[in-house]
């Protein structure tokens, strides 16, 4: 039995309602308890900070296009390299670090949980070898469906039952969490070199549309209970006026679950454009926002953009080659057969560009837009918009309007007219952050009963605890202070032992992998439907027997258990 | 007399990085009797294993091979390991990525260079790769799709026999109604081989000519065939255009590349070059370009490095970061310049394809193998150690040449520890030297 107190913690913690009182926290094995033993290790907090540990729902950290995003760029290799150092090993990367990594600069940062926002099911043993090799992290993978033949011929039929039969047994075959939608119909499209223009226009091949893709996958994911909702990202991401679509995107769920949002919008930054070219884009986050605050069924987060070296790497295929027509950087691009498809290339955002500029400035619209913290996520869809190292930037851009109007005075000009950021005032609380980064992260991927995102008896004993005392700290004023905060922990626990502290990671300890586990009636098992056991010998390269993901990749699974009302 | 007969199937072959999945093993009385769907390459390495195994760990005393115990061969490599100044860790392509992880770690523990048999056959392709990207796919999507399907320096019939028949000419497609008629392949040559002879356009260019013959392709492409000469390299004008044509009018182009434009002179600048193509014949349709890895899990090697250390191969901790420099910390290069003073060769045979002076060298510092076979390398190494073969007696990930991690199946109890047990067990008794020093 180990025990551990935090003494003097200024806590926050949304989900139990408690708004930065002075509190002691007790650990016993890793879990939060109501008591400890007086003799046990103590941690003075000293009324700094202390939070649970943070959550990342949307981050592209292992797994095959993030791998070859480092594959490709030795020079972003040679652009953050550190040596061993204790039980650290060393590292490489800046944008797209090796697995310890980003695993290290994440702990240093107090989060514990990250959900890999795009796993191929054919390539899911890689993400889970790369998961292994995370260890400071819990660790989800959303799993891609956007280009899945099953899914398209179960939303052909009209068939949700059978759309969820799919779903199912997919995610418990590759150990996958959620349900990613990237680009829906388009990845498929661009298996023959096309996109798909609206959510209206159908697949190629397919006589289905993305309309219908995403409505029949929003009811299946609903019929499964599955912990998550849909997790979607938009057709048509980073075209001028793609807003429209965007809209009608957010006008397809009704209010399906009490516990969570139906829909997860991600990186809805790179979707709420406006103008008809680069040359006359503007913001419409406006529109977007509000369209949001009138659905209490929709999550998003904000794919902020920050300005520097990135690296872009999304299953959106044709988006990432229309990139490469803009930027001529190198490319690369990987189809999945009969799933998805993928795309890399580096980019370097400039605040001399106007539309980088822009896209900036629309993040953070959004963030200050949504009026509900428990709506919108604080993500830079990292690396795309910015490596997550950025976070704390983003969090001092937030909470402070004093640094947000020096920064857009030193941005394109076009920015002020083009967008309403200069016109917004709000500043965010310490506890909205808290929202943002953790609380809502664990609401909307469903995972509080996991003991994530909060601090109530028996939850995870995962915190962190930051150098800044929010009662004797204005951000408003000294944001350079929240940042260096929010930087680097003084102490962060996972499972109730310190991690890491002053920025070193001191030690790790084993991390799980959560993962839904589908129970099904008979009537939907698909391995008696002989349309779907085809796929595997006629048209998939690799045998339905190799293609499931065996238990040596999840040793520290998670099953969480799901199923269909019967 | 009472035989016991058994067969397993969906065997993953671990022979080529074709990574074939789909075998079927006949076992009479524990022993491998038939193997079905393997090409003859992968049917050998099943039928011929138990006859080739080495019994145990061997040493080099003055001329003559001792047996030794698997103790006391990892306490030699423990001991030569953790002893060298500047250690080589070589080869990596036929084991597990499980191993390879290890292997990479083991590098930075000591201080010594990681590097696979990359270095010696697709890593010009990477370089390229580093410096334009790699628009690739999977082969099920070549399989399925592909109308127009080009071999540029490789020669699937004889190097990836299964290569045709799985994923390409001869396979089954969801978009062709009638795949082997509707597919046309077209194989660039220095020289009539198996698989020009089965091509519908073939086109024989000149030793070296790879690089001029691209650009001529790409300025067609780009509609400036009036810069083209009337033969470039060998190569008549007309039917480059004729093959541009096809490569536009293809609905879905597959481009497979193989040594023999890696190899030749040129190089890296050669694949960089047909990257390039490749995105331009993008601005007009679909086309997709790829490497025929080699060895079963060479790219696994390229994988596990790349997420551990951040490069593909020949990486060097001897400053204790990672330090990546093809052509000064790759193995060939550090065995010329005669630096390293202790050899790790992992599963591979750098015996047989090492430039000489390399080998001179591999047999003057003490070398530790890990290989179950005999091998050319035997024969330059103080230490060999067999250990399971992946795929019939071990199990674990490799990465097929398109990127898909398979899971090899293990169906024999053989007794023979596995290379990652192995390498586990070294890792480990240095590390915890280190600890004590
Ligand atoms: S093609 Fe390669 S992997 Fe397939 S059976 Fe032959 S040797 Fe084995």
């Amino acid at each position: 039995m180990s025990e551990l107190l935090i003494k003097n913690a200024y806590v926050i913690d949304p989900l139990q309602g408690i708004h930065g009182d002075i509190m002691d926290i007790s650990i016993r094995d890793g879990r939060i308890v109501d008591k400890v033993s007086g003799s046990c290790e103590v941690i003075d907090a000293a009324g700094n900070l202390t939070l649970p540990g943070g959550i990342d729902s949307h981050t592209h950290v292992c797994g095959t296009k993030v791998n070859f995003g480092r594959y490709m760029s030795p020079e972003d290799m040679r652009a953050g390299r550190t040596p061993r150092r204790g039980a650290m090993y060393p590292t490489s990367g800046y944008t797209v670090p090796t697995t310890y990594g980003n695993s290290y600069r994440y702990s240093k940062m107090g989060y514990t949980t990250l959900l890999e926002g795009a796993m191929a099911p054919m390539e899911a043993r890689h993400t889970h070898e790369e998961f292994a090799a995370t260890p400071m992290q819990d660790m989800l993978a959303n799993t891609l469906f956007d280009g899945n033949w099953s899914l398209f011929e179960a939303v052909g039929d009209k068939d949700i039952r059978q759309a969820a039969a799919v779903i199912g047994w997919t995610l418990a075959a590759v150990k996958g969490f959620g349900i990613k939608l990237t680009n829906p119909g388009g990845t498929e499209a661009w298996g023959f070199g096309e996109d798909l223009a609206s959510i209206d226009e159908e697949v190629p091949n397919w006589d289905i549309t993305p309309r219908e893709i995403i409505d029949t996958t929003i009811r299946a994911c609903e019929l499964l209970h599955l912990p998550h909702s849909v997790h979607l990202h938009c057709n048509n991401l980073g075209m001028p006026g793609n807003y429209r679509t965007t809209l009608e995107t957010l006008d397809i769920p009704g209010d399906m679950n009490p516990d969570r949002q139906t829909l997860y919008l991600t990186h809805v930054q790179f979707h709420s454009y406006g103008g008809n070219t680069w040359g006359d884009i503007k913001s419409e986050a406006e529109k977007i926002s509000d369209s949001i605050n009138n659905k209490p069924q929709v999550v998003i987060d904000m794919g902020q953009v920050m300005f520097g070296r990135t690296m872009t790497m999304t299953a959106d295929g044709p988006m990432e080659f229309r990139l490469y027509t803009l930027h001529h950087n190198k490319w690369s691009n990987h189809d999945v057969e009969l799933e998805t498809g993928s795309g890399i290339i580096p980019v370097y955002y400039s605040r001399k560009s106007s539309v980088n500029s822009i896209m900036w400035a629309i993040g953070l619209e959004l963030a200050l837009l949504v009026k509900n913290p428990w709506q919108c996520m604080l993500t830079t869809d990292n690396p795309n918009g910015a490596p997550f190292v950025k976070y704390p930037e983003i969090i001092g851009l937030l909470m402070s309007n004093k640094y947000r109007s020096k920064e857009l005075s030193q941005v394109h000009k076009l920015t002020t007219d083009r967008t309403s950021l200069g016109s917004i005032d709000r500043e965010l609380s310490f506890e909205e952050i808290a929202v943002m980064t953790r609380a809502g992260q664990a609401k909307a991927l469903g995972i509080i009963n996991q003991g994530k995102g909060h601090f109530r008896e028996d939850a995870l004993a995962d915190i962190a605890i930051y150098p800044v005392k929010p009662d004797q700290t204005d951000p408003s004023l000294q944001y350079e202070e929240v940042i260096g905060a929010f930087q680097q922990t003084l102490y962060t626990l996972k499972d109730g032992v310190v991690v890491s502290r002053d920025g070193e990671v001191i030690t790790g300890v084993a991390n799980r992998t959560f993962w839904s586990k589908a129970n099904l009636p008979e009537d939907m098992d698909v391995l008696k439907s002989p349309r779907f056991v085809e796929k595997f010998s006629r048209f998939y390269s690799v045998d339905l027997e190799n293609y499931l993901v065996q238990d040596e990749y999840v040793q520290r699974g998670v099953a969480m258990n799901t199923g269909v009302n019967s | 007399m009472f035989h016991i007969e058994d067969k397993v199937r969906h065997i993953v072959c671990p022979y080529c990085g074709c990574l074939c999945d789909d075998i079927l093993v006949e076992l009479t009385d524990g022993r491998i009797s038939g193997v079905e769907n393997a090409c003859t390459l992968g049917a050998h390495k099943f039928l011929d294993d138990a006859d080739n195994r080495l019994k145990g760990p061997i040493m080099r005393k003055g001329d003559q091979w001792v047996d030794i115990s698997y103790e006391e061969a990892i306490a030699y490599a423990v001991q030569t390991l953790s002893e060298a100044d500047r250690p080589l860790l070589y080869g990596w392509s036929g084991c597990v990525t499980e191993t390879q992880a290890i292997g990479a770690h083991l590098a930075e523990l000591i201080g010594g260079v990681v590097d696979s048999t990359t270095s010696v056959c697709h890593g010009p392709s990477i370089l390229a790769i580093q410096e334009v990207g790699h628009p690739g796919c999977t082969l099920g999507q070549v399989k399925n799709r592909a109308d127009t399907i080009i071999y540029w320096g490789s020669n699937p019939i004889e190097a990836h026999p299964r290569h045709l028949s799985r994923y390409t000419n001869y396979a089954d497609a969801y978009f062709l109604h009638n795949a082997f008629r509707e597919r046309k392949v077209i194989v660039f040559d220095v020289r009539k081989t198996a698989t020009s002879e089965i091509a519908s356009e073939f086109v024989q260019l000149e030793q070296g000519g790879d690089y001029h013959v691209l650009s001529a392709l790409r300025a067609i492409v780009r509609g400036r065939e009036d810069v083209v000469p009337d033969m470039v390299a060998g190569v008549p004008k007309s039917q480059l255009i004729r093959v541009a044509e096809m490569c536009k009018k293809a609905k879905f182009g597959a481009l497979f590349f193989g040594v023999g434009v890696t190899m030749t002179g040129g190089k890296y600048k050669n694949i960089r070059n047909a990257i390039e193509f490749v995105d331009e014949l993008n601005r007009h349709t679909k086309w997709t370009i790829s490497p025929m890895r080699g060895h079963s899990n060479v790219y696994g090697s390229n994988e596990v490095f790349t997420w551990i250390t951040g490069y593909p191969y020949a990486v060097d901790y001897a400053r204790g970061i990672a330090f990546y420099n093809p052509g000064e910390t790759t193995a060939v290069d550090i065995l010329a310049r005669k630096e390293a003073d202790a050899a790790l060769i992992m599963a591979s045979d750098p015996g047989a394809h090492f430039p000489r002076t390399c080998c001179e060298h591999l047999a003057k510092i003490p070398t530790i193998l890990f290989d179950p076979y005999p091998s050319a390398t035997t024969h330059l190494c103080t230490v060999q150690i067999p250990c399971a073969v992946n795929g019939i007696d071990a199990a674990g990930t490799a990465y097929r040449m398109d990127g898909i991690p398979i899971r090899t199946r293990k169906f024999l109890e053989t007794g023979y520890p596995t290379d990652t047990s192995l390498m586990h067990e070294i890792y480990e008794q240095i590390r915890e030297r280190k600890e004590h020093v």
